[in-house]
């Protein structure tokens, strides 16, 4: 028998591996470092892999759009390591976003200026009101091993979204949600609230995983391979039985829809995003969007476009149940973080808007499915990092997150900076024009439209309107209420105020000046099979 | 450019309130606000002089958005409606902040003139996506105005203005959203007006891309029945911010009626006009009966507006040149005599410490002046021959009696109603016994002397020489009216529709 040597293409892979490296090492000095130096070298270990990874990104960019003779030309992307990922250009557009807002959102892990600790658990393992915790705290140990589990976590989501075959994404799904199981049961303030979390994302999650392995299997099982390009193929060769094909095709939706927390599979989200540390929160909130958004569009429009047909009705009605359940379930939450959960939950239902359209091929320099999926996750990375940094700055007189809405109210009053800076998140996520939220709900309503679902864009646009009236809420409470008792801002340091600046600076760059960003992404949004 | 730094002007001078100015927030204010009316006087010299203003920058190519200004004779004297009614309210408020004291007169300052620079970008916008962007984004500012300045619901009117502003925006969105797809249908997409005008007609959603921004413009213009709002927000809010909602804000409904419907579905236009003629009707009678069983005088105010956009939509759906003439002229006149009412209530309301109606008698024998001031005020409202307002309900009812006469006599009796309303509000508070408390009132300051002077003046010289503005006016409703006629309306036809 004849095995072929595998090639890796090292100067293509680097941004992945630079995380992956990093994470590594960060496992090392976890196990070597002395307890107080050990923060400060994960903290900035995490950064530089994560920064050093986007410059590699950026550096390979560059490096693809000169030609050998030095003209420029289109970036293509190349299958690398025989096969199992596709760097194409929309992986370079999420492995961009991913690791920009993965060293926004892991900056804000590191803080612990304001109770003199991070936001994770002295000692997980302890239980919880024990002297073994009681000892911990009082020791200040800390748990600096969550650096590199979020690296672990975002390595799982570069591959994941770009992965060629369904065995490679099947491991970076697991990749990308073991470390996050771990992280949401870290809290050091409600353990037990934090843990229970944690369970209930292990074991929904892992159903979600099963699912996801049975429709792979189904799928191989039709095709004969693995190969996302393959699938497609076969999809109009193959002999055997349509049912396979399908099962295997709602299977997979299961898993993924999972992910980006679709009706009916939205249950763990209000709790996981409630009882995971803020910080996590904010991290999953949006990197396991983007991650989840990119796998599901290379399956379904790469690998079961052809079948389209099949998925675009049942979508549909996803997106308007997501959408409905999102909104209307967030008009009666008291909690900021289960309200904001509930909106990343219709946030899932407007993205599904533009994935049903499946609008694919358009002219140059106009916005496909994909690049308004992109756009909207950016937008909606720029201020749902922010704002779950937000919440972690108002504490109750326990020290604790003051995540209760009453909570909020006339924080106008005591600080307008940082109310207005909410306001304005909030408005973006509302998508009120002047934000990039407008822009990003513009481009995924036109592309469900294009793509000839006008009825839901108009749907989706009712939804906002309804979504609308929850962010104003807490814009009302917080600048006409009367302020409420027993709370006081923190006083947070450069690492929770630098993703809270930059954040307020990109909703609002990215709401009056899309084009640069458009440009990019025009060039940028046609997946290679 | 010109146009550029016209609307740059007030928002720069918005920003600047984020320096910690303290006192002199209101004195920065005004000279902005001062510098923007001298600046638009030279927009409007360059105009009159023929330059071209016109600017078009690609914005977000993707979209087929640009920044595209450009003036015409509507938008000019909207702009100029615009750039004097700031400063007036600036002046006439000069002291409400500081009464109010819950947010600072730099809050206060800022948002008004946040909200100046973004109406006059909306009257100069060339471009369907820009227009959009903006026509929502007024909402923010008057929001703020509205639940920070405002009275004991405020947080009600706040919220009410606001989502009724939504509903409208993102109904309208449906229509940028598939105008964007219509125009990408036909080559390259485009959100430039004159490209729009352009394309073939008949687009297979044509009917609901025109019924969506018809809607979104009727619950910005109120019109029965959505215009609840506005005399929820008109009784909460300061009257300096009532004038700018109703004064400028809501004319963006009727001038999105003109420039974005009427002139881009001219034949969808012309199917709708007889549900439009009967919610005009209905609004200029509902509105007429409101205000006179309105026990209060900022709601009685905010009423009669209903009347009056009534008479706005009448002019405009009546498809003839001097229907859409007197609308527009309508637009600017209802600024003054609305705005000038406002704030002389707003004046009186001031110094006794209650809108409602049945605090006030005899006014006038302790408060000359700010009666007479408020009868002027009120006779223009009512369009008494002699105040412009008179010119423009008169165009509009001959163009509505030229299309369908029983439509003109129904209109007139708005006009009935709406001396009844004027007159009996005037007697109720100004004349009889002088009412318990309204004996201490002091009569109108120097300052306040000023603003409503000005103002009743403006009424006057338009009334007198209305050739000033129709002169501009003109050529809008003409270029109106060519579109029309190429859809098969033409110019003073009696018979007109199935109702007729």
């Amino acid at each position: 028998m004849n095995i072929a040597d595998p090639t890796f293409e090292w100067f293509a892979l680097s941004p992945v591996l630079a995380v992956l490296a990093a994470a590594c090492l960060g496992v090392l000095a976890e196990a070597f470092l002395p307890q107080k130096p050990r923060y400060y070298a994960q903290l900035a270990l995490a950064e530089i892999g994560l920064l050093g990874g986007f410059a590699l990104l950026v550096w390979n960019w560059s490096a693809a759009a000169v030609s050998a003779s030095g003209a420029p030309q289109a970036v293509t992307g190349a299958k690398l390591a025989m096969g199992a990922l596709v760097f194409d250009p929309p992986s370079y557009l999420f492995w961009g976003a991913l690791l920009v807002f993965g060293a926004l959102a892991v900056a804000v892990f590191g803080e612990r200026a304001m109770t003199g600790a991070t936001a994770f658990a002295a000692s997980v393992s302890a239980i919880p009101g024990s002297q073994a915790e009681a000892d911990a705290i009082a020791a200040k140990r800390e748990h600096t091993e969550v650096f590199p589990l979020a690296l672990f976590s975002l390595t799982g989501m570069m591959v994941f979204g770009s992965a060629g075959d369904l065995l490679t994404m099947f491991v970076a799904l697991e990749v990308m949600s073991l470390p996050l199981y771990l992280l949401s049961g870290m809290g050091r303030r409600r353990r037990l609230f934090s843990q229970e979390a944690a369970l209930k994302y292990f074991l929904l999650g892992s159903f979600a995983s099963a699912f996801f392995l049975f429709g792979m299997a189904l799928l191989y099982g039709y095709s004969g391979s693995f190969d996302f390009a393959v699938i497609d193929t076969s999809l109009a060769t193959s002999e055997m039985n349509r049912g396979i094909l399908l099962a295997g095709l709602g299977l997979m939706a299961v898993g993924l829809l999972f992910k980006m927390g679709v009706v009916p599979f939205q249950s763990w989200v209000p709790d996981v995003y409630a009882g995971a540390p803020t910080p996590v929160t904010g991290f999953m909130a949006i990197c396991t969007k983007l991650a989840a958004a990119a796998g599901l569009a290379r399956v379904f429009f790469v690998a079961l476009g052809g079948e389209r047909w099949s998925w675009q009705p049942v979508f549909a009605v996803l997106a308007i149940a997501t959408m409905a359940v999102g909104v209307i379930l967030a008009l009666s939450q008291t909690d900021l973080k289960r309200l904001l959960a509930y909106s990343a939950i219709s946030h899932a239902g407007f993205l599904l808007t533009a994935v049903v359209g499946a609008y694919q091929f358009v002219p140059e320099g106009q916005l496909n499915s994909l690049g308004a999926i992109f756009y909207y996750l950016v937008a909606y990375g720029f201020a749902t990092i922010p704002a779950f940094a937000i919440i972690t700055t108002l504490r109750d007189t326990s020290g604790g997150e003051a995540t209760d809405l009453a909570k909020w109210s006339g924080l106008g009053k005591s600080n307008p900076l940082l109310a207005g800076i909410f306001s304005l998140l909030l408005l973006s996520f509302a998508g009120i024009p002047l934000t990039a939220g407008f822009i990003g709900k513009w481009a995924v309503f036109a592309a469900a439209w294009q793509g000839g679902f006008w009825w839901l864009a108009i749907t989706g646009i009712g939804f906002s309107l309804v979504a609308a009236y929850v962010y104003i809420k807490v814009i009302v409470a917080m600048f006409f209420g009367e302020p409420a008792e027993g709370v006081q801002l923190g006083q947070a340091s450069m690492l929770t105020w630098l993703p809270i600046s930059l954040g307020a600076i990109g909703t609002l760059w990215l709401g009056l000046f899309p084009a640069q960003l458009m440009d990019l992404i025009a060039q940028a949004q046609v997946f290679v099979k | 450019m010109l146009l550029t730094i016209l609307g740059l002007i007030p928002i720069l001078g918005a920003l600047a309130m984020c320096a910690p100015l303290g006192k002199q927030a209101r004195q920065v204010g005004l000279a902005v606000s001062v510098a923007t009316l001298a600046f638009a006087g030279y927009v409007v010299y360059a105009y009159l002089a023929g330059e071209s203003l016109v600017i078009t920058v690609p914005w977000i190519p993707a979209f087929g958005a640009y920044w595209a200004l450009g003036l015409d004779g509507m938008g000019l004297v909207m702009v100029v409606l615009t750039a004097i009614l700031t400063p007036a309210v600036l002046v006439a408020e000069w002291g409400v902040p500081k009464k109010i004291g819950r947010w600072s007169a730099r809050a206060f300052v800022g948002l008004i003139l946040l909200l100046e620079g973004l109406c006059l970008f909306v009257f100069m916008a060339n471009d369907v996506l820009l227009f959009y962007l903006l026509f929502e984004a007024t909402l923010i500012p008057m929001y703020f105005l509205i639940g920070g300045f405002g009275g004991a619901r405020r947080g009600y009117a706040a919220v009410k203005f606001l989502l009724f502003g939504l509903a409208g925006g993102l109904i309208m969105l449906v229509s940028v959203i598939g105008v964007y797809s219509w125009s990408a249908s036909q080559g390259a997409p485009s959100y430039l007006i004159s490209d729009l005008i352009a394309l073939p007609d008949g687009s297979e959603y044509g009917w609901l891309l025109m019924i969506c921004f018809l809607i979104a413009f009727i619950l910005k213009a109120p019109m029965v029945p959505v215009h609840t709002w506005l005399p929820t927000a008109a009784e909460e809010a300061t009257p300096g911010t009532s004038v700018l909602m109703v004064g400028v804000l809501d004319k963006i409904g009727t001038f999105g009626m003109i420039k974005i419907c009427v002139a881009l579905f001219p034949v969808e236009s012309q199917i709708a006009a007889p549900v439009m003629i009967a919610l005009a009707l209905i609004s200029i009678v509902y509105g007429a009966l409101a205000a006179i069983g309105s026990p209060n005088l900022l709601r009685l105010v905010a009423y009669t507006s209903v009347s009056h956009f009534g008479f706005m939509v009448l002019g405009i759906y009546s498809f003839t040149t001097a229907g859409t003439s007197g609308a527009i002229f309508y637009m600017v006149n209802h600024g003054f005599s609305t705005g000038a009412l406002f704030l002389v209530l707003g004046f009186l309301i001031s110094r006794r410490g209650s809108a409602r109606v049945a605090d006030y008698g005899g006014v006038q024998k302790v408060a000359p002046v700010l009666a007479g001031v408020l009868l002027l005020a009120g006779l223009s409202s009512l369009a008494l021959p002699g105040m412009s307002s008179f010119v423009s309900e008169f165009m509009v009812m001959s163009a509505a009696w030229s299309r369908i006469p029983w439509v003109g006599a129904v209109a007139a009796l708005g006009t009935v109603l709406a001396a009844v309303y004027i007159l009996l509000m005037y007697q109720r508070t100004m004349t009889g016994p002088v009412a318990g408390e309204v004996a201490g009132l002091s009569d109108l300051t120097l300052r306040e002397r000023v603003v409503s002077g000005g103002l009743v003046a403006l009424m006057l010289v338009l009334g007198f020489l209305p050739n000033i503005a129709l002169g501009v006016i003109e050529p809008t409703a003409n270029a109106t009216q060519a579109v029309m006629q190429v859809a098969g309306v033409t110019d003073h036809q009696p018979e007109f529709g199935a109702e007729g």
